[in-house]
């Protein structure tokens, strides 16, 4: 893709959060946790890694055409933000459907879509929904249900293995998806079956919409379990751009690649530190806590408060 | 004495995926007794072993699906659909993925009690938007279900005989087509599955008492062949269906919705599993105690006629004699 004026990724994941952030204030709520944790994997994965043709659907969201069926030939998905099909091209997969709002301010950021897309966010009609489905922008499968995307990406992989294509297929997960015994299937046969065109990036931090993985379901030593299943391993500071680059670079042949990305659930937001351990969708309860952390939150991001 | 083909699935199969490279066989730890084994051993290339793991499995298949291969997954009935029902709604059904589910063992055709026998997936299935569902009632079928399996722009779920099966029919499984097994102006009977067999035993004792059966066979389940149904239920004293499946939600109930959407009066019995499980033991034995075999049939009839037709058991013994000392009896469950 030509991009003119390239961004830096550290603008990328600052954009991200800033998006997400004045969504969520001027929609009463929303997913913020989740963008302090992951811009900076999306943006070194949108801005650097990933390697994706021109946007194949239009900057203004299409509204829903529908669900698919052999009698509609209407229905899309929102692969086409990644760009299109050919055998050259990543794929990529975001599992935790939940992470809707920040893909969609991170293809908004990385401009594959327009300025006013989020106006599309959660409207009856729209294809822009919430959780993200497999017609909204970015979505190029269904994985509301959490731990299927690793599978259909494995499939996907071994496909395209099979067929000589030289793009990747990169799975975004949550750590929460570790809990799910179908992510452990899958490990198992990616593995035996020497699925190594699958790149995966794990969100680790270490939250759930109950609270903390720790008070819900520990997962232990995530890295060590991970390795036992005979993936290549790499648990990394989630927000330190030189290490996600040099982690993502270092698949080997015959194993898939899980990085491990540590991250911070109120990282560049400290203000959400007091909002611990219920950060799994932020919302006020009151006018005044609105206030208090728009102020607060403006000012740890470099907004100006007339800007929300 | 009908001929009784030995398993028709695994001929069938090797003799249709290689020469389609993007059909692709999965397995799930039932190779052998889902008749691949020899296709895995002559075809690996066209072979994914996914081992004990069918959420994996589902998902995986629908993405094999989405870079245009055909997987045919293969295993169990019951396992297609009881564990990895989310991953089939998601993975496969809702972005209408050509995933071919081979459904082995349906019903009470396995000796494995609970844990293996699939009763519910026709109704299960039914609900889910985009599925087609296929049956296989004779070894014909299970010969030429596979290019019409994967002829659909969709998912489509295959109840699938194994081992030896009976010829019954002479011309290929035809898709939504129900097949007209006999034209007689009494009642009605609908039958799939297994059960065509059975009512197939029952066809001469009636006869010969001047009862005239008119017997469809269905082997596509959803869509329905609405039309042949409805002209063939008009004028008739009853209709009676017979399913290897609890009669809630299968054949007896898509009979049953169309004859009231049709505003047919007439007495419908269903016949199979009466709102309950069943357990381990031979298929004749199942049969006759849970209500599917060919004397059910005949009682249910006597009921709808109001009449005593005084038919003996060994009267319906004809059409074949299962063979109990098989070799494929003692086959891993």
């Amino acid at each position: 893709m030509t991009i003119t004026n390239r961004q830096s990724t550290e603008d990328v994941a600052a954009g991200i959060r800033r998006r997400v952030f004045l969504h969520t204030m001027r929609n009463n709520g929303g997913y913020l946790s989740q963008a302090c944790s992951a811009a900076e994997t999306l943006a070194v994965l949108y801005n650097e890694v990933l390697n994706l043709g021109e946007p194949t659907l239009p900057k203004m969201p299409l509204p829903f055409a529908g669900v698919p069926s052999a009698s509609n030939p209407d229905a899309f998905t929102g692969a086409g933000y990644h760009g299109p099909f050919s055998p050259e091209y990543d794929r990529f997969i975001i599992s935790p459907a939940h992470y809707a709002l920040v893909i969609y301010s991170a293809l908004i950021q990385m401009g594959r879509m327009g300025e006013d897309a989020l106006d599309y966010f959660n409207k009856d009609g729209s294809s822009v929904e919430m959780i993200g489905a497999e017609h909204s922008p970015g979505m190029e499968v269904t994985t509301g249900s959490l731990a299927q995307g690793l599978s259909m990406a494995s499939g996907l992989a071994w496909a395209r293995k099979r067929r000589g294509d030289t793009g990747k297929v990169w799975v975004y997960m949550s750590d929460g998806e570790f809990q799910e015994g179908q992510t452990w299937e899958c490990l198992a046969a990616m593995s035996f079956h020497g699925i190594d065109n699958v790149r995966v990036v794990v969100d680790v931090n270490r939250q759930q919409c109950d609270g903390a993985m720790s008070s819900v379901l520990d997962l232990g030593d995530l890295p060590a379990r991970v390795v036992s299943f005979g993936a290549t391993t790499r648990s990394i500071d989630g927000h330190d751009l030189d290490a996600l680059r040099n982690a993502t670079n270092s698949a080997e042949p015959g194993r898939p690649l899980v990085i491990l990305a540590n991250t911070s659930p109120f990282q560049g937001m400290p203000f959400l530190q007091r909002r611990f351990p219920r950060l799994h969708y932020v919302r006020f309860k009151s006018k005044d806590e609105r206030e208090e952390m728009k102020v607060a939150i403006a000012e740890e991001l470099g907004l100006e408060l007339e800007s929300i | 004495m009908v001929e009784i083909v030995n398993r028709p699935y695994g001929k069938a199969f090797e003799a249709f995926a290689p020469s389609r490279p993007d059909v692709l066989c999965l397995s799930a730890d039932l190779t052998s007794s889902c008749e691949v084994d020899g296709f895995r051993d002559r075809h690996p290339d066209q072979f994914l072993s996914l081992g004990m793991a069918e959420q994996n499995m589902m998902s995986f298949a629908g993405g094999l699906a989405m870079q245009g291969f055909r997987p045919f997954l293969h295993t169990f009935a019951v396992f297609l659909y009881r564990r990895p029902y989310d991953q089939l709604i998601n993975s496969i059904a809702y972005p209408n993925r050509k995933v071919r589910l081979m459904g082995f063992l349906p019903g009470i055709t396995t000796p494995g009690g609970i844990t293996h026998q699939a009763i519910e997936d026709i109704a299960v299935m039914r609900a889910i938007p985009n599925m087609t569902i296929l049956e296989t009632g004779d070894a014909t079928e299970v010969e030429t279900v596979l290019e019409v399996a994967d002829a659909i722009d969709g998912p489509v779920y295959v109840r699938v005989l194994r081992g030896e099966v009976p010829r019954l029919f002479s011309t290929p499984f035809a898709f939504n087509k129900l097949r007209t097994v006999s034209e007689g102006n009494d009642v009605l009977v609908v039958t799939s599955g297994v059960s065509t067999e059975e009512a197939m035993r029952a066809a001469k004792p009636l006869q010969d008492r001047g009862i005239g059966i008119y017997h469809l066979h269905a082997s596509t389940l959803k869509p329905f062949d609405r039309d042949t149904l409805v002209s063939a239920a008009r004028g008739k004293k009853g209709v009676v269906t017979l399913e290897n499946h609890t009669i809630n939600g299968g054949l007896g109930s898509l009979v049953a919705e169309i004859l009231a959407e049709e505003g047919i009066g007439v007495k419908l019995r269903r016949l199979g599993l009466d709102d309950t499980f069943a357990h381990g033991a031979s298929k004749p034995y199942l049969m006759k105690k849970y209500g599917l075999d060919a004397s059910a049939l005949v009682v249910a009839i006597e009921d709808l006629l109001g009449r005593c037709l005084d038919i003996a058991d060994t009267e319906l013994e004809g059409v074949r004699l299962d063979t109990v000392h098989s070799a494929q009896k003692a086959e891993a469950l």
